[in-house]
């Protein structure tokens, strides 16, 4: 069982850091804004998501993992409503040149 | 498995160093404001990595901290900049 708990883990851990990566190179590389911002908003909702679902099977109490899942959809929550932000300002920024 | 949870605290907290580049070589503020969001994100996974490795509860609850500030910090970068472009726009159209 806590074998399992582990594998479960390891995954979830290793694909969220994948996204961190993928996101990070995404805002480093892509050409212009908007693209820049998908890439982000990958790494904000899956990667992070994909950490909370590793750390669920180590937390201690039902408690703990409510908190991090809470955490989670404030992510989701904040990273959709910032992003529409950003992208509103972004293209406004470009209408003004 | 403490060991893994560490290296992957090590690795992201790499990754947030990668985007401090980007907002060193970012070509504009959105793209710069961009970057400082998924450092927030960044530093909320290692900190709930990081509680969970040491077995430090109030890490989890600085990691929240974290996601609000992140939020408010982006929400008052996009206000700054439609007050300044409402501001621009006034002034333009009084000039034609």
């Amino acid at each position: 069982m806590s074998l399992a708990r582990d594998i479960i883990t390891i995954v979830a851990v290793s694909a969220g850091a994948f996204f961190f990566l993928a996101g990070t190179v995404g805002l480093l590389r892509f050409p212009d804004t908007l693209t820049r911002l998908h890439a982000l908003t990958k790494a904000d909702n899956l990667g992070l998501g994909l950490v909370v679902l590793g750390l669920l099977p180590q937390a201690g109490s039902l408690r703990d993992g409510l908190k991090l899942v809470s955490i989670w959809v404030l992510g989701l929550l904040a990273g959709a409503t910032v992003s529409q932000l950003i992208a509103r300002t972004a293209r406004q920024g470009e209408a003004a040149k | 498995m403490t060991e893994f949870l560490t290296a992957a605290v090590g690795f992201i907290l790499a990754m947030l160093a990668l985007g401090l580049v980007s907002i060193l070589r970012a070509p504009g503020d959105t793209d710069r404001m961009m970057a400082a969001q998924l450092i927030g994100t960044g530093g909320i996974a290692a900190l709930l990595l990081l509680g969970t490795v040491t077995e430090v509860p109030a890490a989890v609850d600085v990691a929240l901290t974290l996601a609000l500030l992140a939020t408010f910090a982006s929400i008052a970068f996009v206000k700054k900049g439609l007050s300044s472009l409402e501001a621009d726009g006034t002034g333009s159209t009084e000039g034609q």
